[in-house]
């Protein structure tokens, strides 16, 4: 009995001892962030986005706070948690918030929102207060398509598409025209591993692929498939050929045998965003994060550095400089 | 009779006792990760209980759990094991979504078309592994297990390939005339919020099979199988076309779950819209100690405890809740234990 009657009273003294506490009111400025479903230590775009928050906390003395929702269900009362609360800019990662962060944007006109790769419906109006992060991940492509382009020794690469729709068009369209742009003799091979969803997540169906492509001479291969791509570093492995990533650094899926990979940086756009709302920049709408805005990239470390020629890293920087003057249009189709 | 309120004060005295040393056990663990208790309690306390949203997402967040709670105590009355109810749930939840979008009629009978699709998909997947058992003896423990696994999977498989709506991973949206409506309709304390009049539907099923169970005629058998089958048996009780039954109801509950995302909030369904509420229907179940009442109040606890990880997710990682949860789970089943020696 005596234990019970501790714990209740343990219990009361804590609530009772921070009665006034809650938050600070240091009076900086607080932004909160809700993570896709991956959550936090995904080595994607959920890490991504919490390195463009803890950046800006400490280089631009903000505060944030973030959640990791169970659930699907929980990503709007995820949103609602962090706009009632003192946050004055709400992010969603990803883009499964579409609906939900559009719907909370309309019922919180006073806080500011911002959602990664939000899906924009040319048939509804966005909310002023709702910023769409998009990437121009053509231009990324591009690069890593020139050093495709240099790289290859038998003027044949490979691209493998998870989902044959617009977005992923972008990533061909970039890479095929920046192989090109150095290498007029190349032969760019497509493929897309399907029409559905299930085309992101089909490992065999990307192996398959990129044995179609390597038996036609290919040996760079550049993916943009989600998890189908795990089969092309298969393949790739296997054949001894190079393969290409996407979204993040991907080296460690296959050592050695990947060349280089093409970022997409939601760190950078988180980061850029918050900065907007500290100098009064903020601005609704569509915001596109390209090479010039440092959005998007390719990796060039210690890891890969072995892989790619410095002659080859030159080149590729002189491209991005033209890219980022206007010089170069990378088309997007 | 003094001595039935007796047990009763007992034993919900245990259970309170019981949460409040899972918290306090909580306490300990979140000094030991060096965080303020007193500060993640007092946000709890305050974003879930003290705030309107908070309170709103209670009722949401419990609505799926009063379902599962019932199935899974519905089939302990009955002697079986449903671990199967997050299998259930989601197959329910997608033969609502389809009858809504799928067909087209007015709303007084689209609704109850829509809830009884997602009653006959849970009990359709529910009667398997129940027909199993009476055929060969099969656990159903191993075997509702596994069709949790297949209903994922297959789910998972036609939202993502064959029923999703372009760069999505849901359906098509049901009807208007398949929708039921939110609570803030009714009264601007819900303003916000996604609980829905499914929650009716869930208290009016607690309703329902306290009835079935206590004052029909088969509840008396079904509870009769579950003190023991072999007694049951002798009184002449079928035993194996009752425990096919008790499957059936227990699946068919627990393919309601889904309802509330599918026909209250969201009107699709998606992938992965509301994971673990099956499972979680097991501990509340337990915790409610199998009667329909136990069920609505264990779901409210679970339910504020859910929302509650989201409120100081900020402050301690979610983890902590799904610990606290648990410990919450045990400590109730050792109260329990305890005080039923005492209550004698």
């Amino acid at each position: 009995m005596s234990f019970r009657t501790g714990a209740l009273l343990g219990l009361a003294f804590f609530l009772a001892g921070c009665g006034g506490g809650g938050s600070s009111s240091s009076g900086k400025h607080r932004v909160g962030l809700v993570f896709d479903l991956g959550g936090r230590g995904d080595k994607s775009f959920n890490d991504s986005a919490y390195e463009g928050v803890a950046r800006a906390a400490k280089e631009l003395g903000i505060e944030f706070d973030y959640i990791e929702p169970g659930d699907g269900a929980d990503r709007e009362a995820a949103l609602r948690q962090l706009a009632s609360s003192k946050d004055e800019l709400i992010f969603g990662v990803g883009f499964l918030f579409t609906d939900d962060i559009a719907l909370v944007a309309k019922d919180f006109p006073n806080k500011k929102f911002g959602c990664i790769d939000f899906a924009v419906n040319p048939n509804s109006k966005m909310p002023d207060n709702l910023v769409a992060l998009k990437f121009r991940e053509h231009e990324g492509s591009f690069l890593v398509g020139a050093i495709a382009g240099l790289v290859s020794k038998t003027n044949a690469v490979g691209f493998v598409g998870g989902m044959d729709i617009p977005l992923i068009h972008k990533f061909e369209a970039g890479f095929a025209a920046g192989a090109k742009a150095v290498n007029p003799k190349v032969k760019v091979l497509t493929g897309y591993a399907g029409v559905t969803g299930e085309a992101f997540k089909n490992p065999a169906k990307g192996k398959a692929i990129s044995y179609s492509q390597i038996g036609q001479g290919a040996d760079v291969i550049f993916h943009a498939s989600g998890t189908t791509g795990l089969g092309v570093f298969e393949a790739a492995r296997e054949k001894k050929i190079f393969a290409i990533g996407v979204d993040a650094d991907q080296f460690s899926e296959a050592p050695g045998f990947i060349l280089t990979s093409m970022l997409k940086r939601g760190d950078v756009a988180v980061y850029k965003t918050i900065e907007a709302l500290l100098t009064g920049r903020f601005k609704s709408g569509v915001q596109e994060f390209g090479l010039a805005e440092g959005g998007v990239g390719y990796v060039y470390d210690a890891n890969n550095k072995s892989l790619i020629p410095e002659a080859v890293v030159k080149r590729v920087e002189e491209l991005k400089a033209k890219i980022v003057k206007g010089e170069i249009k990378v088309p997007a189709s | 009779m003094s001595g039935q309120w007796r047990k009763l004060g007992v034993q919900a005295g245990a259970s309170v006792a019981a949460v409040a040393a899972a918290f306090a056990i909580g306490a300990v663990l979140m000094l030991l990760i060096g965080v303020n208790p007193g500060l993640v309690y007092a946000r709890l306390f305050e974003g879930v209980v003290l705030n309107p949203y908070g309170v709103a997402q209670i009722f949401f967040k419990s609505t799926p759990l009063i379902f599962t709670g019932l199935a899974v105590a519905l089939g302990f009355q009955a002697g079986l094991f449903n671990i199967g109810a997050e299998g259930q749930m989601l197959v329910g939840a997608f033969c609502a979504a389809l009858a809504g979008f799928g067909l087209s009629m007015p709303a007084f009978l689209h609704v109850p078309v829509c809830l009884a699709a997602a009653f006959l998909g849970g009990m359709i997947w529910a009667a398997i592994p129940g027909a199993l058992k009476i055929k060969t003896g099969a656990h159903e423990v191993i075997t509702t297990i596994m069709m949790n696994f297949i209903a994922m999977a297959l789910t998972s498989y036609f939202v993502v390939s064959r029923f999703h709506e372009p760069e999505t991973v849901h359906t098509a949206a049901v009807a208007v005339t398949a929708r039921l409506p939110r609570l803030e309709a009714f009264s601007s304390f819900f303003h916000g919020s996604p609980a829905n009049a499914t929650f009716f539907v869930a208290l009016l099923a607690c309703g329902v099979v306290s009835w079935l169970l206590w004052k029909m005629p088969l509840g008396y058998e079904l509870r009769a199988l579950g003190l023991s089958p072999a007694a049951a048996e002798t009184a002449g009780i079928p035993v194996d076309r009752r425990a096919l039954l008790a499957f059936a109801i227990s699946g068919g509950l627990a393919g309601l779950a889904g309802t509330s995302f599918v026909l209250g909030y969201k009107h699709y369904f998606e992938d992965g819209f509301s994971a673990g509420a099956g499972f979680l229907g097991i501990a509340v179940a337990l915790l409610g100690q199998n009667s329909p009442l136990g069920v609505v109040i264990a779901a409210f606890l679970f339910g504020g405890l859910s929302h509650g990880s989201l409120v100081i997710n900020a402050l301690v990682p979610k983890e902590i809740i799904e610990v606290l949860q648990a410990l919450v789970i045990i400590l109730v089943v050792v109260a329990n234990q305890v005080s039923k020696r005492w209550a004698r």
